[in-house]
């Protein structure tokens, strides 16, 4: 589904990725750990498409389209969807008004029709129990006001009224106490299936013991330096990272 | 002898009034000195500290305006295409100034007087009240208005009434050759009185070019509440000054909204606000979208008079294309207006590549015990905000339609009529998706 070939990404002429290689098959789940200014976020942010970025080498593919050549929101017509570290909020913009419009959006991309106002409001009733994202957050601006876990409620909320192929879920985790960690993750998990895939971006092992992974990548310094399965994850938690770039750094030195 | 318009308001301002001739009212000094008074103040140039960035002349000296015209029939139809979609309220359809009773659905009961100005010039709340806002005295084209109006719609709300629906004023301005129109318009809200009032603006586009001089006084007595809406839709062949001078007495609360969209190449309003007691709340918000080679001006005084009041003024304007426009927010505490609370913002998006805004706050505080602010702002949208409205799918077109509309929410949100809270979200949202 994705191919990501030898990627080479810099922000303000810094040197971010440095040939990253990465194949997920449908219904996969990765993990992308790393410490901090890996470049996790980067590559999130690449694959979405922002624009400070700058692709210097390397090719993505998203089921046999050039993701590179394409805009945001084209990408994201296409399937792939970023669920921020961040959200913005947008005053002014009301979360049911802009979910409306990026459906509709996506669909008329798509061919089909606009959604009618009622089978809107069925979807929304339904994706809302999904990820326990109360309705009185429906009518309020974009995120305005909302807790850190309300903010990544609405993430997996738009996840699911959205409906993606491909999910990337930057650090999702991070300022979320244990009981929005589990509705999160309960969400995402609800969401698996054997046609969608998702990429975790986490800096915690803690969000992988909600969201199991089939694989774990080591980012560091811009590129993956070891993969395993979700056992990697715990060895991580107990051992830290210093091992892994010891042992890359003996690997280079030779 | 007739000379041509622009020459009569520059050289000859007997030939001026020879072409309308002074009405055989009971106003005949008021007038005289007003048109005494605009000759001597003179048009305003660019070198006029007011008028620095707007330049009236070059649309005075367009066409060759006449003064007085030909009645035009309106149909039903015009005014039907201004209503507020499901607004039930009354409305008064003015033509040119001229009040139409027959397309009017006007508010009658105890307490409300309602019709033509002319006809209403002995009653006691016109003889009061007419000429007295004293910032007219300095504004050249109220002068001019003053002297040469024909008419305009005269309300007087008897104390403790309350208009139980908004009155929608329509303002249609149609000629067959160019016309320069002078509505005038008083409005008094007497003791404890209350009405919300929308005025709009039709011009049918397939008429010849008309400029609007209009004057509106209202009056707000002692805890009265003023609702005074004004949407400036208008059209390539409209200009106008837009002129709204009041009077806020004891314990009145005044709200001001104007909302000024594509299409009318030149749009002057003048909004100033003297306070006549204390304890008084003042909101004068302001929205413009404007396009292609329009100009906006929005002139605003609040003069703080007397103690303890509070005022409070956002103007926020989207800029396409070549759109320019100008904000000024002119604030005066006088000495004796101890405690005022006064607050100014001008915020502004400049989305075309030509876009300007020239903004200027005029702060003159001579109290020392006051609060006071200001703040201007002119940007383009949060980078931040359009790539995670395009990263949900939604073209850069449509983000920015909702980022717009963001952006007015501050002043449309505040709306308190919501059908036209509505259709004002739909009217931005169609020329930003057009």
């Amino acid at each position: 589904m994705l191919t990501i070939k030898n990627l080479h990404a810099e922000v303000e002429g810094k040197k971010i990725l440095k040939g990253i290689n990465l194949e997920i098959n449908k219904g996969e789940t990765h993990a992308i750990m790393g410490p901090n200014g890996s470049g996790k976020s980067s590559l999130a942010s690449v694959l979405a498409g922002r624009d400070n970025y700058t692709v210097t080498e390397g090719e993505v593919w998203f089921n046999g389209k050039n993701l590179l050549e394409l805009s945001p929101e084209d990408r994201a017509r296409e399937g792939v969807f970023l669920a921020f570290q961040y959200p913005v909020e947008i005053p002014g913009v009301s979360n049911l008004n802009f979910l409306k419009t990026a459906l509709n959006e996506i669909r008329t991309y798509k061919g089909l029709p606009p959604l009618e106002a009622k089978e809107f409001l069925k979807l929304t009733k339904e994706k809302q129990q999904l990820v326990d994202f109360h309705s009185n957050l429906m009518n309020r601006s974009l995120n305005e006001g909302f807790s850190g876990g309300e903010k990544k409620r609405n993430e997996i909320f738009q996840l699911a009224m959205l409906d993606p192929q491909l999910a990337i879920l930057d650090e999702t985790d991070s300022g979320l106490d244990i009981d929005a960690l589990r509705i999160v993750s309960n969400g995402v998990n609800k969401l698996r299936d054997a046609e969608k895939s998702f990429v975790v971006i986490t800096h915690y092992q803690r969000l992988l013991e909600y969201i199991i992974p089939d694989f774990v990548h080591v980012l560091y310094n811009g590129r993956i330096i070891k993969t395993g399965t979700k056992e990697l994850a715990l060895e991580l938690e107990e051992r830290g990272y210093d091992w892994l770039k010891e042992e890359l750094h003996l690997k280079e030195s030779v | 002898m007739t000379l041509p318009f622009y020459q009569a308001l520059t050289a000859d301002v007997t030939a001026l009034s020879a072409q309308l001739p002074l009405a055989a009212d009971n106003l005949q000094d008021i007038r005289r000195s007003a048109l005494e008074r605009f000759k001597a103040i003179g048009l305003p140039t660019l070198k006029t500290e007011e008028w620095r960035f707007t330049n009236i002349q070059r649309y005075l000296k367009e066409f060759p305006y006449e003064l007085q015209q030909t009645p035009v029939a309106v149909s039903a139809d015009t005014v039907a295409a201004a209503a507020i979609p499901g607004l039930d309220c009354y409305r008064a359809v003015l033509v040119n100034g001229h009040l139409q009773t027959e397309l009017s659905e006007l508010p009658a009961g105890k307490g409300i007087i309602i019709g033509a100005l002319s006809a209403h010039t002995t009653a006691p709340g016109f003889t009061t009240w007419f000429n007295e806002q004293p910032h007219l005295a300095e504004a050249v084209l109220a002068q001019l208005n003053t002297a040469l109006f024909a008419d305009g719609l005269y309300i007087e709300l008897a104390a403790n009434t309350v208009l139980d629906k908004p009155l929608h004023l329509v303002n249609v301005y149609t000629s067959n050759s160019p016309a320069f129109v002078q509505p005038r318009h008083l409005w008094i809200l007497n003791r404890s009185a209350a009405a919300t009032i929308i005025e709009s603006t039709v011009h049918p586009d397939s008429q010849a070019v008309t400029f609007a001089n209009s004057v509106l006084e209202t009056v707000v007595m002692d805890n009265a509440e003023l609702w005074h809406y004004n949407v400036q839709l208008g059209a390539a062949n409209f200009r106008e000054v837009h002129t709204t001078a009041t009077h806020q007495h004891k314990d009145s609360r005044y709200h001001h909204f104007n909302f000024t969209l594509p299409s009318t190449p030149f749009t002057r309003n003048n909004l100033s606000v003297a306070l006549k007691g204390s304890h008084t709340e003042t909101n004068l918000k302001g929205f413009y979208l404007a396009n292609q080679h329009q100009h906006v001006d929005n002139h605003t005084f609040m003069d703080h008079i007397m103690p303890d009041c509070y005022s409070n003024e956002l103007y926020k304007g989207v800029l396409l294309d070549n759109a320019n426009a100008v904000f000024t927010g002119k604030i005066l505490v006088h000495q004796e207006a101890q405690k005022t609370n006064a607050f100014q913002q001008n915020n502004n998006l400049l989305l075309g590549d030509k876009a300007d805004i020239n903004s200027q706050p005029q702060l003159e505080i001579y109290a020392d015990d006051v609060k006071c602010s200001h703040g201007f702002t002119a940007g383009q949208f949060s980078e931040e905000s359009m790539f995670y409205l395009r990263s949900r799918g939604i073209g850069e077109d449509a983000a920015k339609a909702l980022m717009v509309n963001a952006f007015s929410h501050d002043i449309t949100s505040e709306v308190n009529v919501p059908e036209l809270q509505q259709q004002l979200q739909a009217q931005i949202a169609g020329i930003m998706n057009n």
